[in-house]
């Protein structure tokens, strides 16, 4: 496993050195692995334990980096998200760096009402997270007809698990940078130093905190950011599918006896 | 209105009488709901309800919507994640309002698939065809628009392509994207005057509607035999026809609440799939898109218009005919619209004198081959431009042209039609058995 | 055959009229949709309830929160204003109600008008009742409490009306204590 990884990543290096080009035709073919969370499928919702151990690993390690402009602190509490009790999410508002007060021009404590924090991409860190799951597609084609993604999703948190967790180990310098090989990023190389390690974080609920438990939970935290009423949408949709069916047959029926006078194909007209 | 001969509205109250004498509303609604239709219409003449339904849904949760959005750069794609997170069901009203824009075209495009096969746009019903062209044009151009107010990646670069498309006409081009962006480039002003657009537009649109149906209400639905009512006397008429409410009021109403189900159940579990994840991405004009491809519906027309490269022999002829003045570029923004205006005037390109394909035992074989072309275009626009795709799009444009230019206007001539039947009611009878004893 | 016919017209009108029900449900839900898209937004709803840290408020002095975009006046009375409100109990009063919300239907007196039973939390919104000024505070006017500038009304140190335009004593806003030091308003 380890020697197949590092003649993996000795390979990469050595072709990225060579040929960059072919390197980024590969990096775009990078494979996403379909991983089954909680919130797939009609009736899935999102598991609250996985999505406030999420808020853990974004916020221990990468909230260092990366904002979630979008997402309004208050609904930390969401019933349909991670559901933190109140004293929790105030407190976690407290935590954050301050806020600038647009009426006093003074920076002042975040309060629930306020957003996460921004996080400015100019300044070398990384580009804001709240849509990430929904930005980007981890499943394609096949040849451009979109069945897979139809099956599996657009597989936007299995994108971001793989991503976190393919990582070769090889790593560039490219006008002065450090560039990080990873197949999933398009291009292949992404300026993002490896992120997670095991035990980097430690789960209050005594979840082994491996690499590919944390790259979970993330990925269905930042799902949640990005969807945060996935739970209501499915809802809506649910009884409006169902209440249309019964519509659908109603209207079936109607239609049925309404025409009946008109259409008699095998015996003569019954009712006057 | 005139046309086939049936009741029509007669006040019977006093308040009635009043009105009707002064405002005669009542009875334009009456003769509108209870026009006599032919009654062998089949299931692809459903669409015409759900187009209009889909008009409906598209301006209600529109005009929401805008209430809660800001046409502004730096707040438009904000004001979109405020509908999705704060506004009370927002969220819905936005995942109904862009997979209602793909409901709208497919819908439209069985519709116009459907008046193709079985001759709707000929004499008597030109007009009603023109109509829907424009009604089809105008669509475009809504849901284009529509694309940009997100103000995501996909809105800012596509708009940045389309409108490049008028900066290729040689000479005034470049004068007319300026103008249509209002500025050199697509920002602030762009997206403020597409947000006004997109907003009027359908307005217009349902101008125009309310048009097509007078001209076809003036000249009688056209029906799958393609032979017209009888109408020397009212009884007559009413042995091929029924009136629109409640029969076919009722059985369109099955059919979408059927094509609802559906609707429903990619708005509720599925409501990005048709979407492109890019546009989850603020816009940024310094960085473009890996592929930029438009929405769905417009990928036959992409593939037109990406098509003519400039190794295509034809693109070089015209080129060098023109002195240059049509090079590739323009070469593919002209078949582009050419595809839709030869579309337009298929009413006079076509010259069979039969109207309905179900006689034509040649047409329908080129008939379906189109179909099937226009399936393989949208595949076509969705690939990248590179390797056999281009080569796909070229022959499937090609036959485009053939099929309004060379085909129609020929098969016209050779084709030898199949017997029909005489009147509706025969039809209607064939399908449905003799009557034991007329209806009440 | 009457029966029979009776029977299946029944049973028709039944399909008719539960079709055209389940319609009228279907179009009273997406009315209601289009309908609550205007009530207030959950960002506005959020606003509508706040916690205000009062720790660093001393005895005899104000502080002033933007909520629902009025001023509250949260103050910290003395013992001196305290009683000098509450001798003023029995003074006839230009609005003989609390106007507090906590208190619905009470009557001025301080007690009624005060967070806390000792008297020493006074929480009102800052707003004159005449014409919507924010009053002046700080022992501003002629009884000690709060003084509009627009048009002269006098509120005592219980912010209720004692002389000028104001019709009414200075509205309390709903209010508690959620711990020691803080107030939650709304």
């Amino acid at each position: 496993m380890t020697l197949r990884k590092f003649t993996l990543s000795a390979v990469a290096a050595l072709s990225l050195l060579s040929v960059p080009v072919a390197s980024q035709a590969a990096g775009a073919g990078g494979h996403v692995e379909d991983i089954t969370f909680s919130f797939e499928g009609p009736f899935g919702t999102y598991d609250q334990h996985q999505i406030q151990r999420g808020l853990q690993v974004y916020t221990e390690v990468c909230s260092a980096c990366h904002g979630l402009r979008y997402v309004p602190i208050r609904t930390l509490s969401d019933a349909n998200g991670p559901g933190l009790p109140d004293d929790q999410m105030r407190a976690y508002a407290q935590e954050l760096v301050p806020i600038m007060d647009i009426e006093t021009g003074e920076e002042r404590p975040r309060e629930p009402t306020d957003h996460f924090p921004t996080v400015n991409p100019v300044d070398g860190m990384g580009p804001d997270l709240s849509l990430m799951a929904k930005a980007r597609a981890g499943f394609h084609g096949p040849q451009g007809t979109g069945l897979n993604q139809l099956l599996r999703g657009m597989g936007g948190p299995e994108y971001i698990y793989s991503l976190l967790t393919s990582y070769t180990g090889a790593d560039v310098e490219q006008a002065g940078s450090i560039l990080y090989e990873n197949p999933i990023f398009a291009g292949g190389l992404i300026s993002m130093a490896p992120p997670l390690f095991d035990d980097q974080v430690t789960y209050e609920d005594g979840t082994p905190a491996t690499v590919d438990q944390m790259a979970r939970d993330v990925a269905a935290f930042l799902t949640w950011t990005a969807e945060p009423k996935m739970m209501e949408r499915k809802q809506v949709g649910f009884i409006s599918v169902l209440f249309l069916i019964l519509l659908t047959a109603l209207l079936y029926l109607t239609n049925k006896r309404l025409w009946a006078p008109f259409k008699h194909k095998h015996q003569p007209e019954q009712q006057g | 209105m005139s046309g086939i001969p049936h009741d029509h509205y007669e006040p019977k109250t006093g308040i009635e009488r009043w009105l009707h004498r002064r405002l005669p509303i009542v009875g334009l609604l009456y003769d509108t709901l209870m026009i006599p239709t032919p009654k062998n219409l089949n299931w692809w003449w459903i669409w015409g309800i759900v187009l209009a339904f889909c008009l409906v849904l598209q301006i209600a949760t529109g005009i929401v919507l805008a209430m809660h959005y800001t046409p502004h750069v730096d707040l438009a794609f904000a004001s979109v994640e405020h509908i999705m997170r704060n506004v009370n069901g927002g969220y819905m009203l936005r995942y109904l309002h862009a997979n209602g824009a793909s409901l709208f075209f497919l819908a439209v495009y069985i519709h116009i698939f459907r008046g193709l096969y079985y001759g709707s746009y000929k004499a008597p019903r030109e007009v009603t065809w023109i109509i829907g062209m424009l009604i089809y044009l105008c669509m475009m151009g809504t849901a284009f628009m529509g694309y940009v107010l997100p103000w995501g990646q996909m809105s800012f670069w596509g708009a940045t392509v389309i409108t490049g498309l008028f900066g290729a006409i040689p000479g005034i081009g470049p004068d007319i994207q300026t103008w249509l962006l209002g500025g050199p480039a697509v920002d602030n002003a762009t997206l403020n005057r597409f947000f006004s657009l997109h907003y009027l537009l359908p307005f217009v649109i349902a101008a125009l509607v309310i048009v097509h149906i007078w001209a076809f209400h003036h000249t009688g639905n056209n029906n799958p035999t393609g032979i017209e009512v009888r109408r020397t006397s009212k009884e007559e008429a009413e042995r091929d026809t029924l009136p629109f409410w409640p029969y076919f009021v009722i059985k369109d109403l099955f059919a979408m609440a059927l094509i609802l189900v559906v609707f429903f159940a990619i708005v509720g579990f599925m409501p990005n799939y048709l979407g492109h994840p890019d546009n989850y991405i603020e816009a940024n004009a310094l960085a473009t898109p890996a592929h930029i491809v438009p929405e769905w519906y417009f990928l036959p027309f992409y593939a037109i218009l990406r098509a003519f490269t400039a190794d295509v022999w034809l693109v070089q002829l015209v080129s060098f005919v023109t002195f240059g003045i049509i090079d590739a570029k323009f070469f593919g923004v002209i078949a582009m619209f050419g595809a839709i205006i030869v579309m337009a005037l298929v009413p006079w390109l076509d010259t069979s004198r039969v109207r309905s394909g179900r006689y034509r035992p040649q047409f329908k074989w080129w008939f379906w081959i189109f179909a099937v072309n226009f399936v393989v275009l949208t595949w076509a626009g969705a690939m990248p431009a590179e390797g056999i795709y281009p080569y796909i799009s070229l022959v499937g444009a090609a036959y485009w042209f053939a099929y309004f230019l060379v085909i129609l206007p020929l098969l016209g001539v050779i084709e030898k039609p199949e017997p029909m039947p005489a009147t509706i009611e025969e039809d209607f009878n064939d399908h449905y058995g003799p009557k034991a004893h007329p209806a009440e | 055959m009457s029966h029979a016919d009776d029977h299946a017209g029944t049973r028709r009108d039944f399909l008719y009229y539960a079709t055209a029900g389940a319609g009228a449900v279907a179009a009273g839900a997406a009315g209601w949709t289009l309908i609550n898209q205007m009530n207030p937004s959950a960002d506005v709803q959020a606003l509508a309830s706040i916690q205000v840290d009062v720790s660093s408020v001393t005895e005899g002095t104000q502080l002033t929160v933007k909520w629902l975009g009025k001023p509250v006046f949260i103050r910290r009375r003395t013992q001196e204003e305290i009683d000098t409100a509450r001798a003023d109990d029995g003074a006839t009063m230009i609005d003989p109600n609390s106007q507090n919300a906590n208190k619905p239907g009470t009557n001025s007196d301080d007690i009624n008008r005060s967070l806390d039973e000792a008297g020493e939390w006074l929480v009102q919104i800052g707003v004159c009742t005449h014409l919507g000024c924010v009053p002046i505070g700080d022992g501003a006017g002629d009884f000690g409490g709060w003084f509009c500038p627009c048009h002269g009304s006098h509120y005592d140190t219980s912010g209720r009306i004692r002389r000028g335009p104001a019709p009414e004593n200075m509205h309390v806003p709903v209010a508690e204590f959620v711990n020691e030091t803080t107030i939650q308003l709304g």
